[in-house]
């Protein structure tokens, strides 16, 4: 039996509804029937780096770059989007925050690891004893 | 738009864990750190956020059904375009929050066919028909309100992508309600006609609001887990109470009625007390037995269906498909 709704374009579709048992084991998408997926990136303004805002699905770059468009520049203002397959992307994944953990005894790479002013100050110190003499 | 009455799973009894994992992962949620796809996370944690979110972007793409129902009716070009754009974003929605919930491992195919068969649930207030215009319009205000309660709350949750995703869709979120809000005070200081139709279509929407955030927390299955682990952010009634609080002075505010005769707040204890509202229907409708839940699948089974060959004809068969990153 057709659905009657009442919206009249769903009851010109004449749809069939579907039974409730046989429905269970229907499964109307395949795997990849939706696609591959892409990772984001868009830069808020000009000027500003890219960053990551998001992933979506398409067949291709070019579909995958006009969702994207739609789906990440349609309500706020971008100047750019990139956008790459996600199986492209690289990233280590165990152990992720041990690896950047910081090494805080590398101070002689840091500006805060050079003090110069007590040298200074000595030195000017006996510059001026030896002038005076 | 839609998170509202998630129905959570009972949990399995207690999956054995590493203990010293789950400690490490508890307290990182204690401290306020968002969890990541990569990280490691209890089997219950995974398992009930794919079923939320899931429930979620289901919710969002149904919801756009018995609103876009209107736009081809909707009174006057501006409201037209207005409607559109926010069947557009709730679509939006949609799709943003498929990608969260598959960064946990469910493909977007497996979401939709669940979807269809009925085996995954949404939102149940869009098993009801938006009859009129101005059921539209109370949609667009109060379901969308109720929405936001809970999507708020949920943004604070522990589970990176989803709130990512939530943040973005609050934002758009506030033009749903100021928009129904407009459409509902156009009504209501309209003519008597006018007045009567958005009285009538509150009527109707009345009890599935009440039913919007989910059973109440007498009856409901025990979430204290769920809380502890930050996917369940505020119970079902403190959400409802919340909400009562913020528009049922606003529904009073244009003269209209609530059709629920015990309905007020009690000024000593600030709680706003109701007639409780009827969870065997609830239940009833959920699981398939409301007067749209057919013709809402059945739709979304046939837009599938009829745009198989386009998405076909683009497809690539030695592509592969990859859990989207975050
Ligand atoms: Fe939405
Ligand atoms: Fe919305």
């Amino acid at each position: 039996m057709p659905i009657k709704s009442i919206d009249p374009r769903i009851t010109r579709a004449n749809i069939e509804i579907q039974n409730k048992e046989t429905s269970k084991e229907n499964k109307v998408l395949e795997k990849l029937d939706h696609w591959q997926t892409y990772e984001v990136f868009a830069q808020n303004k000009r000027g500003e780096h890219y960053s990551h805002v998001g992933s979506l699905h398409a067949p291709n770059p070019e579909m995958a770059w006009i969702l994207a468009k739609e789906q990440f520049g349609r309500r706020n203002k971008i100047t750019g989007i990139w956008i790459t397959k996600t199986s492209d992307i690289f990233s280590v994944t165990e152990n992720e925050e041990e690896m950047f953990e910081l090494n805080s005894e590398k101070i002689y790479r840091e500006a805060g690891g050079y003090k110069v002013m007590d040298r200074i100050n000595k030195f000017k110190k006996e510059n001026k004893k030896i002038s005076e003499k | 738009m839609y998170g509202g009455g998630n129905i959570f799973e009972k949990p399995e009894n207690e999956i054995q864990e590493d203990p010293v994992k789950l400690a490490e992962f508890e307290a990182r949620i204690l401290a306020g750190e968002k969890i990541e796809p990569t990280d490691w996370m209890p089997k219950e944690y995974r398992k009930q956020l794919i079923r939320m979110i899931e429930q979620h972007a289901h919710s969002e793409i149904i919801g756009a059904l018995p609103e876009g129902t209107w736009i081809t009716r909707a009174p006057g070009f501006r409201r037209k375009l207005a409607l559109m754009a926010k069947v557009q974003d709730e679509v939006g929605h949609a799709q943003l929050l498929y990608s969260a919930a598959e960064t946990l491992g469910k493909p977007r195919e497996e979401m939709i066919n669940d979807l269809i068969s009925g085996k995954s649930k949404y939102s149940n207030v869009f098993n009801y028909p938006a009859v009129t215009w101005a059921d539209t319009a109370v949609i667009a205000w109060l379901i969308d309100a109720g929405a936001i309660i809970n999507q708020v709350a949920n943004s604070k949750g522990s589970y990176g992508p989803y709130c990512r995703a939530l943040e973005r869709i609050c934002q758009e979120e506030s033009f749903h309600l100021k928009y129904g809000h407009d459409n509902v005070v156009f009504l209501a200081t309209g003519t008597p006609k006018q007045r009567q139709m958005v009285q009538e279509a509150l009527n109707r929407w009345w009890p599935p609001i009440m039913h919007f955030f989910g059973p109440s927390d007498k009856i409901s299955v025990h979430t204290e887990t769920l809380m502890r682990w930050k996917v369940k952010m505020a119970s079902n009634d403190d959400m409802r109470q919340k909400f009562l609080d913020m528009y049922v002075p606003k529904i009073w505010d244009l003269g209209l009625t609530i059709p629920d005769p015990k309905l007020r707040k009690n000024e000593e204890t600030g709680v706003w007390e109701y007639t409780e509202p009827d969870w065997n229907e609830f239940k009833r409708v959920i699981n398939g037995d409301g007067p749209c839940n057919a013709e809402r699948l059945a739709v979304r089974k046939m837009a599938e269906e009829k745009g198989k060959w386009v998405r076909e004809a683009l497809l690539n068969r030695n592509e592969m498909y990859s859990v989207p990153l975050s």
